[in-house]
């Protein structure tokens, strides 16, 4: 099949997934999660034949598997819309792919399938486990979830929005795939919606995330009304670029650079920085943790693509040295929030909390990363991150499903199988998920050379240290101190020591289906950092060709180059990671319980108030306004007073159109009017009805004469 | 050839002499023979006319052939009506058959 074909055949069988178990299948568990795993795989082989000849095509950059066709008509031209592979796409097609895939084979175990159906789970709610009566005796098992097909329709469509993201050539169907995803997070978020919480989380989500939609529709508004088109590249040649430079706009910014603004604030809300972060933890309600993922780990990341992908334009009015207003505006965000997360997840108890707080850390990296320019670094960390979150976030997952087993079999609910410091010792019940773990954990954290993470963060370490971004430089030192503190304290209370609670000696390991995903994605968590080896980093470089640098960078019109070496970056990255290591190992090998964690600051441990401030000035006044002014105000005066006013009048004038028109005109006049006059001048003429002929006859003859009479007399 | 006034005159002379019979006649059927013979005045006119017009024209010969037709196919139905009229009243009297008054 054609490769271009193809691409416009990726994003569909998911979404026909959607309508299929919408539709028709969804009484039947076993064939809506053939029908959604199937459709997730014919989409992940598809994919993977695209990404494999996109290695194989030569000039990849220059001339990309592209086609579109005509859309909408616009005056004398045409809208066109379509699909683009370049290396950029390709790289990220791969890595959406299998993470896609993982989280749909995931689900199947996580939701509990071939188990029995709950003795009292409603749908809407979590299920919460089934009697089964065994060799004369009861005891309590997992039960699948009530709405187990539903579920596999919301990952369909969520797959659906972020294949279109991906394969897009142009802002509108990428902005179309975007709000897509947007709906189905809602969705996923709030699919228990028999918890407030999960509701209220839901529509935090949604909401926060809409005030960067908005902003991100204005900027594309703009960017066509400047350019007349939204396809990436037209937009990206260097005429048009030259002529977004040059112009001026609001606040002494270049037109590209107010527009790259406008565009940043969507990712903004999209990829939970700084100030709108604040969904992102509280999204941790979705079912754990499938949701999750696809919040922290691949969804998030369309916002760091979206930047990635307008990068030519943020950098359009960059002349390598100075940042502009929107890349320090940028870079200031996302070091700010790499930093600033990262305080907030050392404090944090709830397993899938830290890792929440951990994704936005690592989503600020990449931001500033692209704030400086680093355009291959963000990529890279982009990619690896999505496979070493992703393995993290079902490992958690996998944890809290077999702590959620310990529950059951002790039947004591008050324990939350969330809780770090209701585990511990779980290296030995659950082997599998603690080494996958372990590996995730440390490419987060980027223990040196065998990680992903390693590379991809040094990678932006150096590129802010070569090009003299030295505030960057510390901030992102510090954050990835505090990474592998966090990881290292994450691992240390869930997994190594002894069990803290009855529940946690009573876990088991998770059934193959949740296994098997964790396995592949920690391959990927290891290895894919050796494809972005720097050429001159010390014995390493040159033995395996920087082949990522090369392959991504070509999607640029010039190639951008790689960083100098040096070793202060390179020994930075090694102490902050082993350090963070150590120490988050040391200090939290002891500890047996919350008061005796130091670092239970209220501060950390309540996100520095952000919901609260959120709450004092922005919900409060809200439901103030709704209240008193929306409410009291416009609704009962104005509106309200406006319809009194209307209900008398309209009864006022009513009345009197009736006693003054309606009666005696129209009835008393034309109706028995017409009716009297009619039966008075028939009572009149019907003397003349003798019934004898010769009288009608004479009639006749007498008229016609005095008719003809008439008309002669009229003629002379 | 006598000019054709003379027939136009003549026709005019008989229509009147059969609208005088239908007025004045008390008899039904005497009506009805006033009736034939205003009915004839029209047929003269029309032959007059058609003689001294375009004789290739046949419209006003056939026109009269017609009214024959006509003629005979009224006095048909009038005759029935009236025998009908004096079975059930026992008078051919028009003044008396007064049925269709208010």
């Amino acid at each position: 099949m054609e490769t271009t074909t193809l691409i416009w055949l990726i994003p569909l069988p998911p979404v026909l997934a959607f309508f299929l178990i919408v539709l028709f299948t969804n009484k039947s568990k076993a064939l809506s999660h053939t029908i959604g795993v199937g459709a997730a795989a014919l989409s992940f082989i598809g994919s993977m034949v695209v990404f494999v000849r996109a290695l194989g095509a030569e000039h990849l950059g220059e001339h990309p598997f592209e086609s579109a066709v005509n859309w909408l008509p616009t005056g004398d031209t045409w809208f066109r819309i379509g699909v683009l592979i370049d290396p950029l796409g390709a790289a990220v097609l791969f890595f959406v792919a299998i993470t896609i895939f993982m989280i749909f084979l995931y689900s199947v175990g996580y939701h509990n399938y071939g188990q029995p159906a709950g003795d009292h789970d409603r749908a809407g709610l979590p299920p919460h486990g089934a009697t089964v009566e065994e060799h004369g005796h009861k005891h309590v098992v997992p039960s699948v979830e009530p709405m187990y097909s539903r579920f596999f329709a919301f990952l369909g469509l969520f797959a659906f929005g972020m294949y279109v993201l991906v394969v897009s050539d142009n802002l509108l169907t990428m902005f179309v795939g975007w709000e897509i995803m947007g709906l189905c997070s809602y969705l996923l978020i709030g699919f228990w919606y028999g918890k407030p919480s999960a509701r209220d989380a839901a529509v935090k989500a949604f909401m926060t995330t809409r005030i960067g939609d908005v902003f991100m529709l204005l900027g594309i508004a703009y960017l066509y009304s400047a350019t007349g088109t939204l396809t990436f590249r037209e937009i990206f040649t260097e005429e048009t670029l030259h002529m977004l430079a040059e112009h001026t706009t609001f606040f002494g910014m270049s037109v590209s650079g107010f527009i790259a603004l406008l565009l940043f604030i969507g990712t903004i809300g999209k990829s939970a920085q700084f100030p709108l972060h604040v969904w992102l933890p509280d999204a941790m309600e979705g079912p754990t943790p499938v949701s999750a993922m696809i919040h922290a780990a691949t969804m998030v990341s369309a916002g760091v693509y979206a930047v990635i992908r307008m990068f030519p334009l943020l950098t359009a009015d960059f002349n390598g040295h100075e940042l502009t207003t929107t890349m320090t505006i940028v870079a200031f965000i996302g070091a700010f929030t790499a930093l600033f997360a990262a305080t907030i997840a050392v404090a944090q108890n709830d397993i899938k909390r830290v890792l929440a707080y951990s994704t936005i850390s690592q989503l600020g990296y990449m931001i500033a990363a692209l704030g400086i320019g680093a355009y291959v670094a963000a990529a890279f960390h982009l990619i690896t991150h999505a496979f070493f979150k992703a393995l993290l976030f079902l490992g958690s997952g996998s944890v809290i499903h077999g702590m959620e087993h310990g529950v059951l079999h002790t039947g004591n609910h008050n324990v939350d199988p969330q809780d770090m410091y209701n585990m511990g010792g779980l290296r030995k019940k659950m082997p599998i998920t603690f080494w996958t773990f372990l590996i995730g954990g440390f490419a987060l954290s980027g223990f040196p050379l065998i990680t992903a993470g390693f590379w991809s963060k040094d990678e932006i370490l150096a590129d802010a240290f070569g090009h003299g971004h030295m505030a960057v430089f510390i901030t992102l030192a510090v954050a990835a101190f505090l990474t592998a503190f966090y990881t290292m304290r994450q691992i240390t209370l869930t997994f190594l020591g002894e069990p803290r609670t009855k529940e946690a000696e009573h876990a088991q390991e998770t059934p193959w289906t949740m296994t098997v995903p964790l396995m592949v994605l920690s391959f990927f968590a290891l290895t894919y950092g050796w494809v972005g080896i720097p050429e001159h980093f010390p014995l390493l470089g040159g033995l395996v060709p920087n082949w990522f640098h090369d392959f991504v960078g070509h999607t640029l019109h010039e190639l951008p180059e790689a960083p100098e070496f040096s070793w202060i970056p390179l020994l930075t990255s090694l102490v902050v990671a082993l350090g963070g290591l150590t120490l988050g190992y040391f200090v939290y090998r002891n500890v047996q319980s919350v008061s005796d964690d130091k670092l239970q600051i209220p501060l950390l441990k309540n996100k520095y108030y952000f919901d609260e401030i959120y709450d004092f000035a922005f919900v409060k006044p809200a439901y103030w306004f709704a209240e008193n002014v929306v409410y009291k105000f416009m609704d009962q005066r104005v509106i309200d007073g406006i319809l009194h006013i209307f209900g008398p009048v309209t009864d006022k004038l009513g009345s009197a159109i009736r006693n003054y028109f309606d009666l005696p005109v129209i009835n008393r006049f034309f109706g028995d009017g017409s009716a009297e006059i009619t039966y008075w001048f028939g009572g009149k003429l019907r003397v003349i009805q003798t019934g004898r002929v010769q009288q009608y006859l004479m009639l006749a003859l007498v008229t016609f004469i005095i008719g003809v009479a008439l008309y002669f007399f009229a003629l002379s | 050839m006598v000019p054709l006034s003379w027939y136009l005159i003549f026709a005019a002379a008989l229509f009147s002499i059969g609208m005088f019979g239908v007025l004045s006649r008390r008899n039904a059927i005497a009506i009805l023979l006033g009736v034939e013979l205003m009915l004839n005045a029209v047929n003269i006119n029309l032959a007059a006319f058609w003689r001294y017009g375009n004789v290739l024209h046949m419209a006003g010969q056939v026109f009269a052939v017609i009214v024959f037709a006509v003629a005979a196919a009224e006095v048909a139905v009038g005759l029935a009506l009236v025998i009908s009229v004096y079975r059930r009243r026992n008078t051919v009297i028009a003044d008396e058959i007064d049925l269709m008054k208010w």
